[in-house]
């Protein structure tokens, strides 16, 4: 060991943390964008954001969940479930393999993580896609936390606030990838009935399965700074219409100007954005309880309860 | 070569050839080729049964891509009467790659939905070669709402390479439209059959999919994604299509295995195209057997089935 790695502290050193989850690690950072050196602490106070350029660089989901909730109290939720390999699926490398790989070096056993806690003091639900394990793919397990986060939400009365970073449907798991698009987004419908908010953060990228079901079904849909989401792949798009897409395409710019999304919050407002607008969807609901109306709606699956608009 | 006929199909072809020709010398002349034309029949009857038995998934999804494959505008009438097909989304167009409109299925009033692949070129220009844009999936939504709001079933029939992917797609939303289908159909009202009948590709077959009962033709896929494109992906080469076709498990056989769809529908000898009115009779016999059923459940129950069954798709383990 020299004198210079001496010096350095050991989280660096070893790598662990954020360097694992596909930031470039060491001291120092190049912003991917425009390239400015910047100095780690630095960075990690912008929330990997680029002080320079605002470029928001890619950020696993136990960064997510750290920046966004509260320090306490947090609690998994799902985090018993484990993938499968059902169908024995094996392309060039065994599924096996690819998902023993992602566990290590992610450090997470699949690719959403989900948890209980608090946003400046108000509980709610917060499930985050790891992009780093195998693309952010939605498997059987990614459906069964985001259902098991719903579940949450509709025990404890609280809202649920998602972010999305994803390339799809996992095709390992064939058909019964597919299927967790249709089971997230009726297990949303439930969300619904119970009056409480679901906020949908979009975040780079969100793509094919999981852009078409739950990113897109939030009653407030909120993206990062030029977040690439979309259906089709960009490369697939160019392929088909064999011309070159316009400048932007797909960027969270261009879907806030097609009206796909609400809002465009940078990364180190987002806290104070989605406080303010649940502060305000759950009012209806808190004045509810407060006059004596019955927090629980008996009759939500009855026949009376029209299905909620959404 | 003849191009109605797949590769895997060309020793039909040839005898079929023969027989046409036999027939053609056969007319109106005293020599008697009966005979000989009854043999050849059996012997190309008798082919077809033995190269059908042993399909690979990458034959079976050539064939449910077969260029005579019927597509739902040539089963509605042998299936339903009074067809009255409605258009639009009311918003922005009309897709022609999504039909639908209300017909009779017997008595019953009912909805019915499909992918329409368009047969010909210019047919395969209107009709987007079966992909939907965001419209189509907004008409199929409003048709729906429509059953919905009067109590009629919804019958959809599945047929699509996938959404389309273009730019115009993605400008109008092509994954809202999608995810808004998912959401309002695992609480639609109503029993919702959808029928599998040649390709069912990914999010863009499944956003007119959620249903009650799902049924499959027996030489019919449903992928999340085509075995090409997941070839080129997974194995950087899109020759590898028949090794993702066998990985994928996207036949109906595969796929009842594994408890995702819930009957298959035999298809006449060489295929659905070889017999329309065969293929049409049986899928009607499904339907009806399947309404009955579905039709006897109280609408509460239905509904609530139906999403318990949405809530079980997935395979996982959990460690307690």
């Amino acid at each position: 060991m020299n004198w210079f790695e001496r010096l350095l502290p050991p989280k660096v050193k070893s790598g662990a943390g954020l360097g694992k989850r596909g930031v470039p690690e060491g001291l120092w950072t190049k912003c991917p964008e425009c390239s400015a050196v910047l100095y780690r602490a630095e960075l990690e106070r912008n929330l990997i954001v680029c002080p320079k350029c605002s470029h928001h660089i890619r950020i696993g989901a136990s960064e997510r969940l750290d920046s966004f909730l509260d320090a306490e109290p947090r609690r998994e939720i799902g985090a018993q479930l484990r993938p499968l390999d059902p169908l024995k699926f094996r392309d060039s490398r065994k599924y096996k393999d690819r998902l023993t790989e992602a566990q290590k070096n992610t450090g997470h056993n699949d690719a959403l993580v989900v948890v209980k806690g608090e946003l400046k003091g108000l509980p709610l639900v917060a499930a985050a896609f790891e992009f780093g394990f195998m693309g952010g793919s939605m498997g059987s397990v990614v459906g069964e936390r985001f259902v098991r986060a719903v579940g949450a939400c509709i025990e404890e009365r609280i809202p649920l606030v998602s972010f999305s970073a994803s390339g799809g449907a996992r095709m390992q798991e064939a058909l019964l990838s597919l299927m967790q698009m249709a089971k997230t987004s009726a297990a949303l419908t439930r969300l619904a009935r119970h009056r409480l908010p679901f906020i949908s953060v979009l975040t780079d990228p969100t793509m094919g399965g999981v852009s078409a079901s739950i990113a897109m079904l939030g009653d407030v849909i909120i993206a990062e700074p030029n977040a690439l989401i979309g259906f089709a792949g960009p490369r697939v798009i160019e392929q088909t219409v064999r011309e070159k897409l316009p400048d932007g395409f797909q960027r969270a710019e261009f879907l806030l100007e097609h009206g796909a999304i609400d809002i465009i919050v940078d990364r180190r407002e987002l806290r104070d954005r989605i406080h303010v607008i649940l502060s305000m969807l759950a009012g209806g609901d808190a004045a509810q309880a407060a006059n004596g109306a019955p927090t629980q709606r008996p009759a939500a699956e009855g026949p009376d309860d029209p299905p909620a608009s959404h | 070569m003849d191009l109605n006929f797949l590769d895997f199909e060309q020793p039909i072809a040839e005898l079929e050839a023969k027989i046409d020709e036999l027939r053609r010398v056969g007319m109106g002349d005293e020599v008697n080729l009966s005979e000989e034309i009854n043999r050849l029949q059996k012997k190309s009857h008798k082919l077809t049964e033995t190269i059908f038995a042993a399909l690979t998934p990458w034959q079976i999804s050539q064939l449910a891509r077969h260029p005579q494959r019927p597509y739902p505008l040539d089963y509605i009438p042998k299936i339903f009467t009074d067809f009255q097909e409605l258009h639009g989304d009311r918003m922005y167009a009309d897709d022609q790659a999504i039909v639908g409109g209300l017909a009779h299925l017997d008595q019953h009033g009912v909805v019915v939905l499909g992918h329409q692949k368009g047969r010909d070129t210019n047919q395969k220009v209107v009709r987007n070669f079966g992909m939907p844009r965001p419209e189509g999936y907004r008409k199929a939504l409003r048709l729906m709402q429509l059953a919905d709001r009067f109590h009629i079933p919804v019958i959809t029939f599945i047929d699509t390479p996938g959404a389309y992917p273009g730019v115009g797609a993605e400008e109008r939303g092509q994954s809202e439209a999608i995810a808004r289908n998912l959401y309002a159909m695992s609480e639609l009202r109503v029993p919702i059959i959808s029928v599998i009948i040649g390709e069912g590709g990914s999010g863009g077959a499944l956003a007119i999919g959620v249903c009650d009962r799902l049924l499959m033709l027996q030489y019919a896929t449903y992928s999340v994604i085509s075995p090409e494109g997941c070839a080129s992906i997974l194995w950087k080469s899109a020759d590898r299509a028949a090794d993702a076709a066998n990985a994928l498990a996207l036949t109906a056989e595969r796929l009842k295995q594994l408890n995702l769809i819930d009957a298959i529908i035999e298809e006449p000898v060489g295929g659905a195209h070889r017999d329309v009115d065969t293929m049409s009779k049986s899928i009607k016999r499904v339907l009806i057997e399947n309404l009955n059923e579905l039709g006897a459940l109280p609408l509460d129950e239905l509904v609530q089935r139906r999403h318990q069954r949405l809530m079980n798709y997935g395979i996982y383990q959990s460690q307690e």
